[in-house]
């Protein structure tokens, strides 16, 4: 009989400095989102645009300032095809993945980043030590649920942030969607949020629950949670991982700057 | 085995020969895998129908045109039931004698005036639901002594979406029906119309924690169809990828199993383990669950300076041999394990079982070794198979894979030829192409028709969950509440393969 405690302790703590001290968030190597840097984008060049499979890319009417193309974060899906068509670094590989938002404005890439606008404090304050999350899968790859699962294995121990994933809807703050919200999971999401008590929050994790994500309307597959219910904050990636779900957490309760305004990571 | 021989094989049959057709796949002791519908042309509707003699035969095809009706398979091949229900949902197809052919991928009351595969939907075609009532069995008499209980498709936790309904007794499950698909999201239909190599990206995004045995199955279906040939390096690549998609899985696996049995420190070492085996995969790939890498042809980029992986990988092994060892003799966690779900080997056989969980009732199947694709043909596959069908047999299978798959990978990384990583690839307007994996969870099949424009004119996917989901139910029947999430956790099933 195999003493699990004992092996337990003699493991030691394995979980994560980050993000209440500075250390290893455990994301070496992920690449994020393309950065794309308009003043290096070739003249009459479209490949990025046509490579996007969501239609997160796409050339902007001539006549606009604020360089060729528009992009749109929320629609991205990490797939990289654009870094690697691009033929003058004008869309690069990035390990930008702290893409977690309050407006879905600050998704859009924007000539001069607009200052974040804070939200009321006074609304979380109250939740800033301890939040319950209700989870809905909206019709998910499991690519995201994958990741949300993660955040209570030891490397990243959610609990330690007050944050805990609850069974009820009774008792949760904040509910949080993966998936684009398929035409059969439409009403069981309504249903779940309808049962939360007030105030409550959302929170659409991952680019499907975004924007509809690589599946987008089709004939089963929905757009996203844009239409369905009100949205807080805004978690493109895909999938997001597990230590951007935690800033973009955090971020919402403000015990972190949100780090992505006009489409790229400010600091 | 040259792949592209199958799809080139495809036998016309007519709707009155399938019978005696699908009877001579019994008899010569072969299976039918699946089955499928597509319009060849315009207003022409084809079935087509997968069988397999055994290992190392080439797959037979079979096209039937729908002119007349269809006589169902599923009472010689109760797999075949559900193929069969879901090309009735896609296609308004009618199987004649089918033993229930109640909807299966589109819900009971989809507001549906037109098949959405149909030759012609309007544009914008998007389903609806009118009403929220569910088609219930009969269970037990007018006594009321027979609960219901409906749970899902929000179900604790974070899980994915499905609703069981358990008619029950006290602690006793008289019967269990898993109402899936509330995920179905038509990725199917996501394909048609895109260039080959650009849908790479939607293979990936099907399952997630299958990222790399969907693209791999849906690449190898176009090399097949458009004759192309992976160069040594990029076969061994995929190969290394493959399995390191099987080792975050497996790691998952037995860390969840240890979750529902109570047991906590497993449950963390599990998830620890698999962390790090995500981590990995990022730092080797850009991806933790290893995506942006295949590609039609080969790979998109070259995988270097692998030099840390062995001796990372190295560590792994040996703190998962003594977890392992741990598991394999904790009384507490085996006691929920022996005799728990037990699945017969004939109904496992029958009702279409795959990977692990055929593997644990018997069925001695590995599509790695007995078809083997990427460079399985040059490494030694060791197919782990147990005989007493239960959970216990499930995690054992499980257990012996984490160890083969190590072992694959660090043989990979010795013999990993120099060279290119990705060949030129023509695809082929009006050709079609077969492709399959063994993925952690089981056979999946891609089919792929290219149009005469050079694009994708249908891709059916045909995934391990879809199997499994189907034979998980028969060893839920007669069986207690206690050990449900147990039993279910044994099986390792997925609802975004299963739903798609």
């Amino acid at each position: 009989m195999p003493l699990w405690t004992l092996l337990g302790l003699m493991a030691g703590n394995a979980t994560a400095d980050w993000p209440l001290r500075d250390g290893d968030d455990g994301q070496a190597g992920v690449l994020g989102m393309p950065r794309y840097r308009p003043e290096a984008c070739a003249e009459g060049c479209a490949a990025c645009a046509e490579v996007c499979p969501t239609g997160a890319i796409a050339l902007r009417d001539p006549d606009d300032a604020g360089g060729r193309l528009t992009v749109d974060y929320g629609r991205c899906v990490v797939c990289q095809l654009c870094t690697e068509v691009c033929p003058s670094g004008a869309m690069a590989p990035s390990a930008d993945w702290a893409f977690g938002v309050l407006r879905r404005e600050d998704l859009l890439w924007r000539e001069r980043a607009a200052s974040v606008a804070r939200k009321a404090a006074s609304s979380t304050a109250a939740f800033r030590r301890s939040l319950h999350i209700r989870h809905v899968d909206a019709g998910s790859c499991n690519g995201c649920e994958s990741e949300l699962q993660a955040l209570n294995n030891p490397f990243y121990n959610l609990h330690r942030l007050g944050i805990f994933f609850t069974a009820s809807p009774r008792f949760a703050d904040l509910l949080l969607v993966t998936g684009p919200v398929t035409y059969a999971m439409r009403e069981p999401l309504r249903a779940t949020y309808e049962a939360m008590p007030e105030p409550r929050w959302v929170m659409a994790v991952g680019t499907c629950a975004v924007s509809g994500g690589i599946a987008e309307g089709g004939y089963a597959s929905g757009h996203g949670l844009d239409g369905v219910l009100p949205v807080d904050v805004y978690l493109p990636g895909c999938p997001p991982n597990p230590a951007a779900i935690m800033q973009a957490l955090l971020t919402f309760l403000g015990r972190m700057p949100q780090r992505a305004r006009g489409g790229r990571l400010v600091e | 085995m040259n792949i592209r021989q199958a799809a080139q094989a495809a036998i016309l049959l007519k709707p009155d020969e399938l019978v005696d057709a699908a009877r001579a796949v019994l008899d010569g002791g072969g299976r039918m895998q699946m089955a499928y519908a597509w319009y060849p042309r315009p207003g022409k509707l084809e079935l087509r129908y997968l069988s397999g003699r055994g290992a190392k035969q080439p797959f037979d095809i079979w096209r039937c045109p729908v002119e007349r009706p269809v006589p169902s398979l599923a009472n010689l091949w109760p797999l075949l039931n559900w193929y069969e229900r879901e090309i009735s949902d896609l296609f308004g197809i009618e199987f004649t004698g089918a033993p229930d052919s109640h909807r299966l991928v589109l819900h009971e009351g989809t507001d549906c005036p037109v098949p959405p595969f149909a030759a012609k939907v309007p544009a914008g075609y998007a389903l609806s639901l009118k009403t929220r009532e569910r088609r219930l069995p009969e269970v037990g008499g007018a006594e009321r002594d027979v609960q219901l209980l409906p749970f899902g498709p929000v179900r604790a936790d974070v899980m994915e979406s499905a609703e069981f309904l358990f008619f029950y007794i006290g602690e006793a499950i008289l019967f269990y029906q898993p109402q899936l698909f509330f995920k179905h999201r038509g990725m199917e239909k996501r394909f048609e119309g895109v260039a080959a190599e650009r849908a790479v990206v939607i293979a990936e995004r099907v399952s997630g924690v299958g990222s790399v045995a969907h693209a791999l199955a849906f690449c190898q279906a176009v090399e097949a169809a458009s004759h192309c040939r992976v160069p040594p390096r990029a076969r061994f690549l995929r190969v290394l990828l493959a399995e390191l998609e099987r080792l975050y899985n497996h790691l998952h696996y037995l860390g969840h199993l240890s979750h529902t049995t109570s047991l906590k420190v497993g449950e963390s070492e599990g998830k620890l383990l698999e962390e790090r085996a995500k981590q990995f995969n990022a730092r080797l790939t850009g991806s933790r669950f290893l995506r942006s890498l295949l590609t039609v042809g080969g790979l998109r980029r070259d995988l270097r300076s692998l030099d840390w992986l062995a001796d990372e990988l190295e560590a792994l092994r040996e703190r998962y041999a003594v977890y392992a060892r741990h598991l394999e003799n904790t009384d507490s966690h085996l006691d929920r394990l022996i005799t728990t779900g037990p699945l017969d080997p004939q109904v496992a056989l029958d009702q279409g079982a795959t990977g692990p969980v055929q593997r644990a009732s018997g069925l001695d199947r590995d599509l790695r070794r007995d078809h083997p694709y990427a460079a399985y043909d040059e490494l030694p596959v060791a197919v782990a198979v147990r005989e007493s069908g239960d959970g216990y047999a499930r995690m054992q299978v499980r257990i012996a894979e984490i160890h083969h798959s190590i072992a694959l990978i660090q043989r990979v990384l010795l013999m990993l030829p120099d060279g290119p990583v990705r060949a030129d690839c023509q695809i082929l307007p009006r050709s079609e192409g077969l492709g399959w994996s063994e993925t952690p969870r089981g056979t999946l099949f891609y089919v792929v028709h290219i149009g005469g424009d050079g694009r994708l004119a249908r891709v059916k996917i045909k995934s391990p969950s879809f199997s499994n989901w189907r034979v998980f139910p028969f060893t839920v029947h007669g069986s207690n509440m206690m050990d449900y999430a147990i039993n279910e956790a044994t099986f390792g099933l997925t609802m975004a393969g299963c739903d798609r």
